[in-house]
């Protein structure tokens, strides 16, 4: 067996130990460094929830107390409802992006209509659109024209169907062997049966490799929800902890403590579908 | 047959309307607002002044150097640290791998709200502040990380560097896997050293992957806006205002809803250029 690295054996053995040894300890000072932030979020939520003054940080906290974490809930009255907000959203988007695009990826991979390739492109060209093009005409169209803002439907809709989800579904449901969906039209089955039993059941990891990375990127977005939600009944998580800071100070403790609350969610999914959330990193980058 | 074009017409009806109602409207108005001076009842037709006052405002061509600048820094240098960190992590078992790939990783599940406080806890100007105790270690003296024109744009990039690190390391890994041995073996008979495998077999063959990993970068790069709008504001004196940030303020703070549309669709015309070259330089090599 030959790679990349030299392989030692008999008497040499122990130099490739070293190696190892040697390159383990540079990638965990590296990983210390990325884990940080996330170390020193869990620590400090920890510490008493005054606002902070410059001095009092400590990467050790010297006591431990959930005052933080009362002071978060009770700090408005809505600290658990953003909570609550979130993970509506982030369901609803998810669940209807999943469905969606299930459907139009499976309808642009292997059915033949007038205008398959030029709605296909239309998709293309849109995902290469910068948000900041859309971000006006969006708000304007939401807060004047439909006068919708503060509610969930603003905050839904215009993530309903992602195109880069349609994309990514079309692009994986072009690999399924066409001969099966066939045979099952021959046999009667419908178009959407089809769908149900044949392309669903053989793309589940594709499909929940969507899920999981639509709910994650619509649980931590700020940006939009920031922009159409002034009422703090409305906000998310993301846009909530933003109310723990100030033009002069920070309570930043407490907002700590909120951001623990809403990464643990995401964190147990992480370490539970550790594959998934991988995967959805390298799909469409990499080859094979 | 027509039966077929039916259901792909059902199928990808959601998505289609989302896509109109939420994508080309949207872009469409952007179009004609960027020619108007918006007011909710009735805009009034201004034709080109917003592009004129965009390009001769200088703070668009600070904007724009920002934003190259940023990009310019942030994305090779993630990119090369990544690549090492994935060729390092290339001996280990597949468990230690995951390991290290989900310690790199996490900050990407993280609230940015929240670790954008963490980096600016870090940054903080007072000596107390993490960076400046490590700093001192090294016989530097008190930095004003954030605020000083020397050093806030260093600041975003480095934290920028860190947050994407695991993006890329997962790829990369996933691209230096897909190698097939033999190659490694051809380099070897021919009595090729470590470095010579990395330069002269492992960096051709992932070439496509950088190229990728290049082209999203920048563009993400280009469309960057939440962390300077949380962690400096654009400031000091505009040194780490970028293009995202620029039409933002536009919009949303000067309520130039025209001009903030010119500039977006102007923003996306240099993005456009690099969508393009992305096609010129995979030359159909790569997939996404």
């Amino acid at each position: 067996m030959m790679g990349l690295y030299k392989k030692y054996s008999g008497k040499l053995k122990y130099k490739g130990k070293i190696r190892n040894v040697i390159l383990a300890a540079v990638l965990f000072t590296i990983a210390l460094v990325t884990l940080f932030p996330i170390y020193y979020m869990a620590i400090s939520s920890f510490g008493a929830p005054t606002e902070a003054g410059g001095a009092s940080y400590s990467l050790i906290p010297k006591h431990f107390t959930l005052d933080s974490y009362k002071f978060f809930f009770s700090f408005s009255t809505y600290s658990f409802r953003w909570l609550l907000n979130s993970l509506l959203v982030a369901s609803v988007v998810t669940i209807s992006n999943v469905i969606f695009a299930t459907l139009a990826g499976y309808a642009f991979a292997k059915l033949r209509f007038p205008g398959c390739k030029v709605f296909f492109f239309v998709l293309l060209v849109a995902m290469m659109v910068p948000y900041q093009v859309t971000q006006v005409p969006l708000y304007i169209l939401i807060v004047n024209v439909l006068k919708i803002q503060d509610t969930y439907m603003a905050l839904v809709a215009p993530t309903l169907v992602t195109c880069y989800n349609v994309f990514l579904a079309k692009q994986f449901f072009t690999s399924l062997p066409t001969s099966i969906i066939e045979s099952a039209k021959i046999e009667g089955c419908s178009q959407p049966m089809i769908v149900w039993k044949i392309v669903v059941p053989l793309s589940k990891t594709i499909l929940s490799v969507m899920a999981i990375m639509t709910f994650l990127g619509e649980w931590n977005t700020f940006f939009w929800p920031f922009l159409v939600c002034n009422s703090e009944s409305m906000q998310t998580i993301q846009v909530g902890l933003k109310n723990f800071s100030f033009a002069n100070t920070t309570y930043f403790a407490p907002m700590m403590a909120g951001a623990t609350i809403s990464a643990l969610p995401m964190f147990i999914l992480f370490f539970s579908l550790q594959k998934y959330f991988l995967e959805g990193v390298t799909v469409g980058a990499v080859k094979g | 047959m027509k039966k077929e074009a039916m259901w792909a017409y059902v199928f990808i009806l959601v998505p289609l309307c989302t896509f109109i109602v939420f994508t080309l409207y949207p872009v469409i108005s952007a179009a004609v607002i960027s020619f108007q001076k918006y007011k909710p009842l009735g805009s009034e037709w201004v034709g080109l002044d917003n592009y004129i006052n965009t390009f001769k405002n200088g703070l668009f061509y600070k904007a724009l150097k920002n934003t190259l600048v940023y990009s310019i820094i942030t994305v090779p240098v993630s990119m090369l640290l990544s690549f090492m960190i994935s060729i390092m992590i290339l001996p280990f078992r597949k468990k230690l791998q995951s390991v290290f790939k989900a310690a790199f990783y996490l900050p990407a599940i993280a609230s940015g709200v929240a670790l954008s406080f963490v980096w600016k806890w870090i940054y903080d100007p007072l000596p107390s502040g993490l960076l400046n105790n490590v700093v001192k270690m090294f016989g530097l003296s008190n930095q004003n990380w954030l605020g000083s024109q020397k050093t806030a744009m260093l600041s975003l990039i480095i934290m920028a560097v860190f947050a994407g690190l695991g993006q890329n390391v997962i790829i990369y890994t996933a691209a230096l896997l897909g190698i097939d041995s033999t190659y490694y073996e051809a380099a070897d008979i021919d009595g090729a050293t470590f470095f010579q495998k990395v330069r002269y077999v492992v960096w051709p063959i992932v070439k496509p992957t950088t190229v990728f990993l290049t082209i999203t970068g920048v563009i993400n790069g280009f469309q960057s806006f939440q962390n300077a709008y949380l962690m400096t504001g654009g400031g000091p004196d505009n040194a780490t205002t970028m293009a995202g940030l620029l039409i933002f303020n536009r919009a949303f703070t000067y309520f130039e809803y025209g001009e903030a549309c010119a500039q977006a669709l102007i923003l996306a015309a240099i993005i456009a250029v690099f969508a393009v070259l992305q096609f010129k330089l995979s030359s159909g090599d790569v997939e996404y």
